[in-house]
């Protein structure tokens, strides 16, 4: 059968792709924030993920005005990474694994969560960017991908509690995959950032931190943090964090943190990362 | 009834929420626009010509013509697709950032190494 073996959450800041496309990762303003990622790269180098079901948000690249899902999973053989307005990144096509994501649809939608398929669609900074954050520059992405999209972008988004039980089916979704894989759900965005309005620039560490800290062992109390409170304590781009519960739900009811990288700042906002392994 | 919006009163941030995106619908749309080099290119050929195109009203033109990123997100623009304008004219998310908050975006700068803006006085409107 199909295992969730681990979880990762990474923030998915934009400036960061072009940072590693151009070189530029190891200057000082650069160099504590890769830094951070050196564990998970080798880490992911021993564990061997079969596929990354990756929880993300896009920005208006994929979706716009015209059509919002708020919860929408990739079903297709392949995805190209998106044209932002500047030409696609130079990174690998993203294969997908429609077996799978075909399976976790039927079986989270008979558990009450309204999946929107989609077979075609092309994947911006927010999928990609955490992709070359823990493999680096390959020539081709060492796993499948199942793409997750969440609408964080448009209110209302989904609230916290809500993505913490959409992780919980998709839980018993991928357990119940008849084939032998090794899967690791990834919930990326995030910390605090503020990137609209006259409060830009906010960030707030105490905060990041103690939700870093509560992530494993107290997931409930992190789902009952209200949108106002994200928008409030950690920037109105802080919202993204719900995809983090995404990520813990998929894990379980027991998970141990295994690694844990905070740095402020790249570019707005606050770069958070964290390893958890699933225990039950 | 109106909409519950408990963020009211949480200072110099707008959320995009139903009535902004109500508003905001052709703005956004616009921008979304831009996502194509051809279009890129005749905006910047002619500004004002490529606006008139757009059902957008005439606050949310002038706003896109003075690059006034706060007047567009007041007028129901959303940061991520605002960002596609930004993103023509080879500017980043921090140069649109400082312009919103009225600093100079080398202070803009500095205050993000500094460790960014605190939350202390930044929760509640009229917060000491």
């Amino acid at each position: 059968m199909a295992r969730v073996t681990a979880g990762v959450t990474s923030s998915h800041i934009p400036l960061i792709g072009r940072v590693i496309d151009t070189g530029e990762t190891s200057t000082p303003y650069w160099k504590p924030v890769f830094e951070g990622y050196e564990f998970t790269k080798a880490w992911l180098a021993s564990e061997k993920p079969d596929v990354i079901f990756l929880v993300y948000n896009d920005h208006a690249s994929a979706f716009d005005m015209r059509m919002i899902p708020t919860f929408a999973i990739g079903c297709a053989e392949r995805f190209n990474p998106a044209d932002e307005g500047y030409g696609p990144r130079p990174v690998p096509v993203i294969e997908g694994a429609p077996d799978l994501a075909w399976h976790v649809a039927q079986s989270v939608i008979q558990q009450d969560f309204d999946l929107t398929i989609i077979n075609e669609m092309d994947l911006d900074h927010g999928l990609t960017v955490p992709l070359s954050l823990m493999f680096g520059q390959p020539e081709a992405w060492p796993c499948k991908i199942i793409p997750f999209a969440v609408n964080v972008v448009v209110y209302p988004v989904p609230n916290g509690r809500r993505c913490y039980k959409l992780g919980q089916a998709i839980r018993n979704a991928i357990s119940s995959f008849d084939e032998d894989l090794n899967v690791q759900v990834w919930g990326t965005g995030g910390m605090s950032h503020q990137i609209q309005g006259k409060r830009a620039g906010l960030i707030n560490k105490e905060w990041d931190k103690a939700f870093m800290d509560r992530l494993a062992d107290s997931p409930d109390e992190l789902a009952e943090i209200e949108h106002v409170e994200y928008i409030r304590e950690a920037g109105a781009e802080g919202i993204e964090l719900v995809m983090w519960l995404i990520m813990r739900g998929a894990l379980g009811e027991h998970a141990r943190e295994l690694y844990r990288h905070y740095h402020v700042p790249a570019s707005n906002t606050a770069v958070g990362h964290m390893v958890l392994e699933a225990c039950d | 009834m109106a909409l519950d919006k408990p963020y009211a009163d949480v200072p110099g941030t707008t959320v995009f929420d139903a009535d902004m995106a109500r508003k905001g619908y052709h703005l956004n749309q616009f921008c979304m626009s831009l996502m194509k080099a051809a279009n890129r290119d005749r905006f910047h050929a002619d500004e004002r010509a490529y606006v008139d195109e757009w059902p957008m009203n005439e606050d949310q033109k002038q706003a896109v013509l003075d690059r006034d990123y706060l007047r567009m997100i007041e007028l129901g623009g959303n940061i991520y697709f605002l960002s596609k304008i930004f993103a023509s004219d080879g500017k980043t998310f921090v140069h649109a950032a400082a312009q919103m908050t009225g600093m100079p975006e080398d202070e803009y700068k500095q205050m993000m190494l500094d460790g960014g803006r605190s939350p202390d006085g930044n929760r509640y409107i009229g917060e000491k």
